[in-house]
């Protein structure tokens, strides 16, 4: 009996161990090695900005799709280089580019229309009538964004609005897709005045629900030329072109919407 | 005809309480002409209409003022004749602002021509639906579908049920019970229209039981009408009247995950609906009307008033009265569906069933705590899901396991929400996971 069993077991065992052996000979999936060896040059912050989900798979998608090899934001300069050289393609990096919430009207400066009562998201309130703010356009504060980002980097104050720390932002504009007012941009680093307003009413609505709204009067335009250009009733920053008198512009706004942007102050 | 119980009991549901009896035995009363309409070019789900006037122009009651785009769009028609003063953008009761056009009754209320089809026996079904989409009729009671569209289902699916929902379900609303109080004949009429439509061989009225007056009054009705005609009495119970719910209880059948009710061979048209389809063929008249209870406790003299569409909801409560006493609440529709208002300057549209005030005691500010399990949405909802793991999966942003419970499935009764003790905003929850998957569908379309 002790025999049989024996028998039989082992040959079992035999018998599955060669069909295994045959398996990983016959059924091996080769991977690129060039995709391992991508992925570790990629940042390893897998937070998706490229449109991949994570490292790897960007890795992948350069290898395997040929997909552009400047789409890693948090990387910057280096590692595009980095990347741009493993591929042997010549790719110039930009200026690296991080989130800025455009709206300045907090609590205190725009008020509520009515008492939201429901989930703490700004999709969710949103689309409660058109969320809760007097403002059809500016930040809600349920922080969304801040919740998206795998960084940290976007603050709720305690006065109710969106304020990202440019310092921590690794550009992968993930708050971007994620903020129901799309007010959040992707602007230049080096760049620190901006329109804080992304009101597209006329100036009388604008004035109703903010005391920071941007009215249209196009005095930006005015002392600024090129470096501010109207959207409708809506003044917005020129990057391309720098402000030369800065001061000038940032005294003469009526609507104090053209707010230099302190390092510190937001840090 | 014949007088049944329903035998089909839905699943779950809950029984809030109904405070009918403060408008329900309010005759429904006209509203003068208001010194301005205000017509929302969107006034169901769907595309919202085309303006077809610009401003200055001379406009008559019934002619076409913003025409359908696409084909689950209704035409709009002017509900009075004046002048339009104005074409701009307003928020409409869900928050949403689309196109609307503002009109200053002359005080005639001229009718353009119209075209009336007393002998409609003889016309042909498929000129009955034309008349049906160009008259602008969408569904009364709900979302608004529009009607042309549940009355054109494709060849390969044939309709042998048509019910038409007398339920209503909703706490607080009247008008319908009040249509079937006073129009009753008519409704028959408009149910025999659209039946021949369809060639529907059953017609079901379906009737909670808290309305025995119009049990009896749609019974009489009906009484001389041939073939297959029931009237239907169902147990008093939220949401008798949803559609998948209503079809069970009348036929036993389940609409599938996704589909619709033609699916299963049955069309439900609400009473209001019913008779707008009447008035646009026996007498050719487009919807420029509806019948909305204005009503709660802090409303003087809560009733069922039949106004223009394009009102602002701000001169119906006038109509009724003003309010005594503080407001802490305002609901278009009722107050399981509805949609809180935070103004009273928006303009009805075809869909506004009600106009419901609330006093301070009767709305509690409440903190959302975590689901403790108990299971009570579970045993509530109506569609068979489980809210209390769609709500969590929709928390955590799982959007794809949210979809994979059936999120989409659900029909957003509030039934889950009115039974949690932890307040969990359960509908609020289905909806934003709701909007999110289809948002995503149609960015993956193009
Ligand atoms: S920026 Fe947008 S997502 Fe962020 S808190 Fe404000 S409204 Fe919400
Ligand atoms: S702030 Fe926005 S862009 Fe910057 S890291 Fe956070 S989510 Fe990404
Ligand atoms: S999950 Fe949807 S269908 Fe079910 S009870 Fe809640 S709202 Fe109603
Ligand atoms: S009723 Fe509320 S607490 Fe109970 S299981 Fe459902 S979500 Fe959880």
């Amino acid at each position: 009996m002790i025999v049989a069993t024996t028998v039989a077991i082992g040959g079992m065992g035999l018998v599955c161990g060669v069909a295994l052996a045959m398996a990983a000979r016959f059924l091996a999936v080769h991977e690129d090695p060039r995709v391992e060896e991508l992925t570790e040059i990629l940042p390893g912050a897998n937070c998706g900005g490229c449109g991949f989900a994570g490292c790897g798979e960007y890795a992948k998608a350069i290898i395997v799709d040929g997909a552009e090899v400047t789409l890693c934001a948090p990387g910057g300069a280096e590692i595009l280089d980095n990347i741009a050289a493993f591929m042997g393609v010549e790719a110039e990096a930009g200026e690296k580019h991080v989130a800025i919430v455009l709206c300045g009207g907090d609590n205190a400066k725009a008020p509520r229309r009515f008492d939201y009562n429901g989930v703490a998201d700004c999709n969710a309130a949103h689309a409660v009538d058109g969320g809760d703010k007097k403002c059809n356009h500016g930040c809600l504060g349920y922080g969304s964004c801040a919740r998206a980002c795998p960084v940290e980097a976007i603050e709720i104050t305690g006065t109710g609005i969106a304020v990202v720390h440019p310092e921590l932002c690794i550009g992968c504009r993930k708050c971007v897709k994620t903020c129901p007012r799309f007010i959040i941009e992707m602007v230049p680093e080096s760049q620190a005045t901006h329109v804080f307003c992304s009101s597209k009413d006329k100036g009388p609505i604008v004035k109703k629900a903010c005391q920071v709204g941007c009215i249209g009067c196009r005095l930006c335009v005015k002392f600024g030329g090129e470096s501010f250009e109207m959207d409708g009733f809506l003044a917005r920053r020129n990057y391309e072109t720098p402000i030369e008198d800065e001061d000038t512009v940032i005294d003469k706004c009526p609507g104090d919407c053209i707010v230099r942007q302190e390092k510190s102050a937001a840090g | 005809m014949a007088r049944t119980k329903a035998q089909f009991k839905i699943n779950g549901g809950v029984h809030p309480s109904y405070h009918k009896g403060l408008a329900a035995a309010k005759a429904i009363a006209d509203m003068p002409l208001p010194a301005l309409l205000r017509v929302s070019m969107s006034q169901h789900l769907g595309a919202p209409a085309q303006p077809t006037v610009a401003k200055g122009d001379t406009v008559k009651r019934g002619q076409v003022i913003g025409e359908a785009a696409g084909f689950i769009s209704a035409a709009v028609h002017a509900p009075t004749s004046g002048t339009v003063k104005a074409l701009a953008p307003a928020e409409t009761a869900t928050g949403a602002k689309a196109m609307a056009v503002d009109i200053e009754p002359d005080g005639e209320d001229a009718w353009v021509e119209l075209t009336t089809h007393a002998c409609w026996e003889e016309t042909d079904p498929k000129q009955l639906v034309e008349i049906v989409a160009d008259t602008g009729i969408c569904g009364m009671g709900g979302a608004g579908f529009p009607t042309h569209v549940k009355l054109s289902p494709p060849p390969e699916k044939p309709i042998d049920t048509l019910i038409i929902n007398g339920a209503e379900c909703e706490p607080y609303l009247t008008a319908d019970h009040r249509l079937m109080l006073e129009y009753a004949d008519q409704i028959a009429e408009g149910a025999a229209i659209i039946r021949k439509i369809l060639g529907a061989e059953k017609l079901i009225v379906a009737i909670e039981d808290n309305k025995p007056d119009a049990i009896d009054a749609m019974e009489t009705a009906l009484k001389d009408m041939k073939g297959d005609v029931t009237v239907l009495v169902l147990e008093t119970g939220y949401p008798q009247g949803a559609e998948k719910q209503q079809i069970f209880a009348a036929i036993g059948k389940e609409v599938p995950s996704g589909g619709l009710p033609m699916d299963v061979g049955a069309v439900v048209e609400n009473v209001g609906t019913t008779l707008a389809v009447w008035d646009a063929v026996v007498n050719g008249k487009p919807l420029t009307e509806r019948v909305t209870t204005v009503t709660g406790f802090p409303v003087q003299t809560p009733g069922n008033v039949r106004s223009r569409i394009g009102t602002l909801y701000s001169d119906l409560l006038d109509f009724c009265g003003g309010t005594t006493g503080e407001v802490a609440k305002v609901i278009s529709g009722g107050p399981m569906m509805g949609f809180a208002q935070h103004s009273l300057d928006v303009t009805t549209t075809k869909t506004t069933s009600g106009l419901l005030f609330l006093a301070p005691d009767q709305v509690s500010e409440f903190t959302s705590m975590p689901c403790i399990s108990c299971g009570r949405c579970v045993v509530a909802c109506p569609m068979y899901l489980v809210p209390s793991e769609i709500s969590q999966m929709i928390e955590a942003e799982d959007y794809e396991t949210a979809e994979e419970i059936s999120v989409l499935d659900c029909i957003e009764c509030g039934c889950c929400a009115f039974e949690c003790p932890a307040h969990r905003p359960l509908v609020q929850h289905m909806k934003q996971g709701k909007s999110h998957i289809m948002l995503k569908r149609r960015q993956k379309k193009g």
